[in-house]
C-alpha cells in the first residue's frame, strides 16, 4: 500500500515521484546505510535497493563496480534484508523495493526470502532475470505473500508482448527507456512520451521511467510524461567519484550522494 | 536433425528433452532480462520452423559437407590402444573440421538461422577462441558483421585465434571485468545483446544459455554422434561400450552423447576440468564441485558460494574455464544416465604430449582432458571392448601456452 500511497501523494502535489537506486553495501555497509536512511529527507519518494550480484548481466560498468564493492565489503543477502528493516524502522511510509538477480535469492531459499522480506517491511521486488515465463519460480509466491512484483517494459516489448508482461505485474510499471543496460545512454523525451502513452493504454498502474536518466533536467523532462522517474547509475557514479584510491568512502561520500539526490528531487516538478 | 534414434521408445527416452518451457528436469529455462525475451522467442520460432523446412536442412547439409568437411572420420587409434593395453580406442576426428574444432558445426547452423531471420550482425562469446574463429569464419562466408567478446586473460593465452579472428574481419572485444575469462565474456556478450537486441543475432557457442539455445546447439552438434554411431557400427558391427568427451559448457559432449542416450549398453562419460585438483578449489568442475543455481539464462550446476555469488573457475584450458555447464548435462547428471568425472591440468598436459607423440595428432587441451580420463580407465577394460572419444579440437592454438609448461617440466 505504501507504493500506491506514494504515487497518490505525488499526484496530489502535481508532480512525479522520484525513485533512487543504490546498491546495498556500496562502498561499505555503514556508509551505505547512512546514505539509504538519508534519501527520504532529500525528497526521494521511493528507494530501489540493489541486492549485489557477482554477474549483473543487465548492468553497465557503474552498477557492476558498485556491486563488486559491496561484495568485497562482505555484504550478503541477509545484510540487505537487515538494511531494509533499518530503513523501515526509520521511514515507516516510504516504499522500499529490492532489485537484483535471482540466484542469490534462489540459494537463500525463495520461501525463506519472501518471509524475511515481508517481515523487514519490503514493499516490492524487481527481478531483472525473471521474465513472465518464469513466474512460478518467484513472482507468484511473492505476490501471494503481499509483495509487489514490478516488471520492466522495454522498447522491445511489442503490443503482443505487453499483456504478457503486465499480467502478473503490480505496484507500478517500470519502463526501461532504452534498449540497453544501465548507465549507458539516454532516451529522448518524445520516445518516453510515446511509450508512456502505450503503457497507460494497457495498464492502470503508475508508469515509471528509468535507465539513462542522470540530471535534474532529464528528471524534469521525463516527469512531464511519467508518474515516476528513477535515477540509478548517476547516483552510483557520484558515490564512486567520492571514493579514495582504494575505493573506500571519504568524508564527502554521504554528503555528495545526498546532495545529488536533493537536486534530482528538484526536477520532479515541471 | 529429426533425430529418431533407431531404438528410441518415445515414452521412456532420454532424448526428448526439454519440455516446451525449455526445462530439462529442474534445469534450463529462460532467465533473461525482458529486453531479450521477444528476441529469444523469435529465435525459437525460427529454429522450430527450420526443423521441418527441407530447404534449410538441404542448405545445412551442403555446408556441412562442402565447407566444414563432414563427415569427420572415426579413426582407430592403434598406437594409443597398444600403449594402454586395454579396450580399442576410436577417435571421432572433429579436429579435422574447417577451423579446427567442433564449434563450426553449431555456428554454421545458427548463422543460417540468422540469415533466415534477416539478421546480418552477429555477436559471439569465446573462451579458447575456437567459437570466435568459427563465428568470424561464418560471418566472412555469409557477409555478416561479427563482434566477438573474449576474456582479456584468454586473449593472451589463445593469441593465434585472436589473430585469426581479426584476419577474418571480426572485431574482438577483450573483456576485463571479473576474471577476464569465459564467464565474463558471456556477461559482456549478453550486455551487448541487450543493447543491440533489435539488430543482432547472438550465436551462443555451447549448449547453455536461455531456451532454445541448449537444445538448438545440441541438435546442431548431434551430427557428431549420428555419424559416430553409424561409423562404429560399420567398423565394428556393434555399438561402443563407452563414449567419452570433455565438457566446458558441454556442446561437443552432447553432440556425441545425444544419439547414444537410449542405448543402455553404452556407458557415457563427461570429463570436466579439475584444474589444480578438485580438493584445491581451483577447478572448473561444476557438476563435481557446484550446485544448482541460475546464471546466463538457465538453471544448472554452478560454482558458487553460500550466498549465491558465482565463483571463478580455473583450468589450464580456456575452453573449459567456465563455472557452469549446459542444463541438459545437469539433468543427465541428476538422472544418472551420464557419469561425470574430471581430469587435472597436469593430466591434460601429459596426454596432450602423449597423443602428439603416439598418434601424430596434436589434440586441443580440451579433448586432452577426455584422453586423460580414458588413460585412467581403458587399460582395465577387455581388449575386445570399444571406447569412442570426441577429438573435438586440434591443439595448434595451445602451443604458445603448452610448450613453456612442458619445457619447465623438463618434458621437451
Ligand atoms: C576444442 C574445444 N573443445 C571443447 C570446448 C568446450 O566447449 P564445449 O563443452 O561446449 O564443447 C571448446 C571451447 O572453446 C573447444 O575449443
Amino acid at each position: 500500500m505504501r507504493i500506491a500511497a506514494a504515487f497518490e501523494r505525488a499526484k496530489n502535489e502535481t508532480r512525479a515521484a522520484l525513485g533512487l537506486f543504490v546498491t546495498a553495501g556500496d562502498p561499505d555497509p555503514k556508509t551505505s546505510l547512512e546514505i539509504l536512511l538519508g534519501l527520504p529527507d532529500q525528497g526521494v519518494d521511493f528507494v530501489e535497493l540493489g541486492m549485489p550480484f557477482s554477474d549483473p548481466m543487465a548492468d553497465g560498468p557503474a552498477i557492476q563496480a558498485g556491486s563488486l564493492r559491496a561484495l568485497k565489503g562482505g555484504t550478503k543477502l541477509g545484510d540487505v534484508l537487515a538494511m531494509a528493516r533499518a530503513f523501515r524502522d526509520r521511514h515507516p511510509e516510504v516504499p522500499l523495493i529490492l532489485m537484483g538477480y535471482f540466484n542469490p535469492i534462489y540459494i537463500y531459499g525463495v520461501e525463506r526470502f519472501i518471509t524475511d522480506a515481508v517481515n523487514a517491511g519490503v514493499d516490492g521486488m524487481i527481478m531483472v532475470d525473471l521474465p513472465p515465463e518464469e513466474d512460478q519460480e518467484f513472482c507468484l509466491k511473492a505476490r501471494d505473500a503481499g509483495l509487489d512484483f514490478i516488471r520492466l517494459i522495454t522498447p522491445t516489448t511489442d503490443d503482443d508482448r505487453m499483456p504478457v508482461v503486465l499480467a502478473n505485474s503490480s505496484g507500478f510499471v517500470y519502463y526501461v527507456s532504452i534498449t540497453g543496460i544501465t548507465g549507458t545512454r539516454s532516451a529522448s523525451g518524445d520516445s518516453i512520451g510515446q511509450a508512456m502513452a502505450r503503457i497507460r493504454d494497457a495498464s492502470d498502474l503508475p508508469a515509471v521511467v528509468g535507465f539513462g536518466i542522470r540530471t535534474p533536467e532529464q528528471v524534469r523532462e521525463a516527469a512531464a510524461h511519467a508518474d515516476g522517474v528513477v535515477v540509478g547509475s548517476a547516483i552510483v557514479d557520484q558515490l564512486a567519484a567520492s571514493l579514495d584510491d582504494n575505493g573506500h568512502a571519504t568524508a564527502t561520500t554521504v554528503s555528495s550522494v545526498l546532495e545529488l539526490a536533493k537536486s534530482l528531487g528538484e526536477g520532479r516538478r515541471p | 536433425m529429426n533425430d529418431q534414434s533407431p531404438n528410441a521408445s518415445p515414452m521412456n527416452s532420454y532424448r526428448n528433452q526439454p519440455d516446451e518451457n525449455g526445462r530439462f528436469g529442474i534445469h534450463g529455462g529462460r532467465f533473461v532480462a525482458e529486453t531479450l525475451m521477444p528476441l529469444i522467442l523469435k529465435v525459437e520460432d525460427a529454429w522450430k520452423s527450420s526443423l521441418t523446412d527441407p530447404d534449410f536442412q538441404k542448405e545445412l547439409d551442403y555446408y556441412r559437407k562442402h565447407y566444414i568437411g563432414r563427415p569427420s572420420p572415426l579413426y582407430f587409434a592403434e598406437r594409443l590402444t597398444a600403449h594402454f593395453g586395454g579396450a580399442k580406442l576410436y577417435m571421432k576426428r572433429d579436429e579435422l573440421n574447417h577451423t579446427g574444432a567442433h564449434k563450426i558445426n553449431n555456428v554454421i547452423g545458427q548463422a543460417l538461422l540468422a540469415k533466415r531471420m534477416g539478421k546480418t550482425k552477429i555477436i559471439a562469446e569465446t573462451g579458447a577462441g575456437q567459437h570466435g574463429v568459427a563465428s568470424a569464419t561464418a560471418c566472412a562466408l555469409f557477409d555478416m558483421e561479427c563482434e566477438v567478446f573474449m576474456g582479456a586473460e584468454d586473449v593472451e593465452r589463445q593469441k593465434p585465434n585472436v589473430d585469426r579472428m581479426r584476419l577474418l574481419g571480426a572485431k574482438v572485444h577483450p573483456v576485463t571485468s571479473g576474471t577476464g575469462t569465459l564467464k565474463d565474456a558471456m556477461n559482456e556478450a549478453l550486455r551487448y545483446w541487450v543493447s543491440n537486441a533489435e539488430t543482432h543475432f547472438y550465436i551462443i557457442g555451447t549448449a547453455a544459455g536461455p531456451h532454445p539455445y541448449p537444445a538448438m546447439v545440441r541438435d546442431f552438434q548431434s551430427v557428431i554422434g549420428h555419424e559416430a554411431r553409424a561409423q562404429i557400427i560399420e567398423a565394428e558391427g556393434r555399438l561402443p561400450d563407452s563414449i567419452v568427451a570433455c565438457i566446458g559448457g558441454g556442446s561437443n559432449a552432447l553432440g556425441l552423447f545425444h544419439p547414444f542416450l537410449d542405448d543402455d549398453s553404452v556407458s557415457i562419460y563427461g570429463v570436466e576440468a579439475a584444474g589444480k585438483g578438485i580438493e584445491t578449489g581451483e577447478h572448473a568442475a561444476s557438476l563435481t564441485g557446484g550446485r544448482p543455481g541460475v546464471l546466463h539464462g538457465n538453471r544448472t550446476y554452478l560454482l558458487q558460494n553460500d550466498d549465491g555469488q558465482i565463483e571463478d573457475a580455473f583450468s589450464i584450458s580456456a575452453g573449459l574455464d567456465y563455472p557452469g555447464i549446459g542444463p541438459e548435462h545437469a539433468w543427465l547428471h541428476d538422472t544418472g544416465r551420464v557419469n561425470y568425472v574430471s581430469a587435472t591440468d597436469e593430466e591434460a598436459l601429459e596426454y596432450f604430449q602423449l597423443c602428439s607423440r603416439l598418434e601424430g595428432i596434436i589434440p586441443a587441451l580440451e579433448p586432452a582432458h577426455a584422453l586423460a580420463f580414458i588413460g585412467s580407465m581403458i587399460g582395465d577394460m577387455d581388449k575386445d571392448q570399444i571406447v569412442v572419444m570426441n577429438m573435438c579440437g586440434r591443439g595448434d592454438k595451445d602451443l604458445g601456452a603448452v610448450l613453456p609448461m612442458l619445457e619447465e617440466r623438463g618434458k621437451l
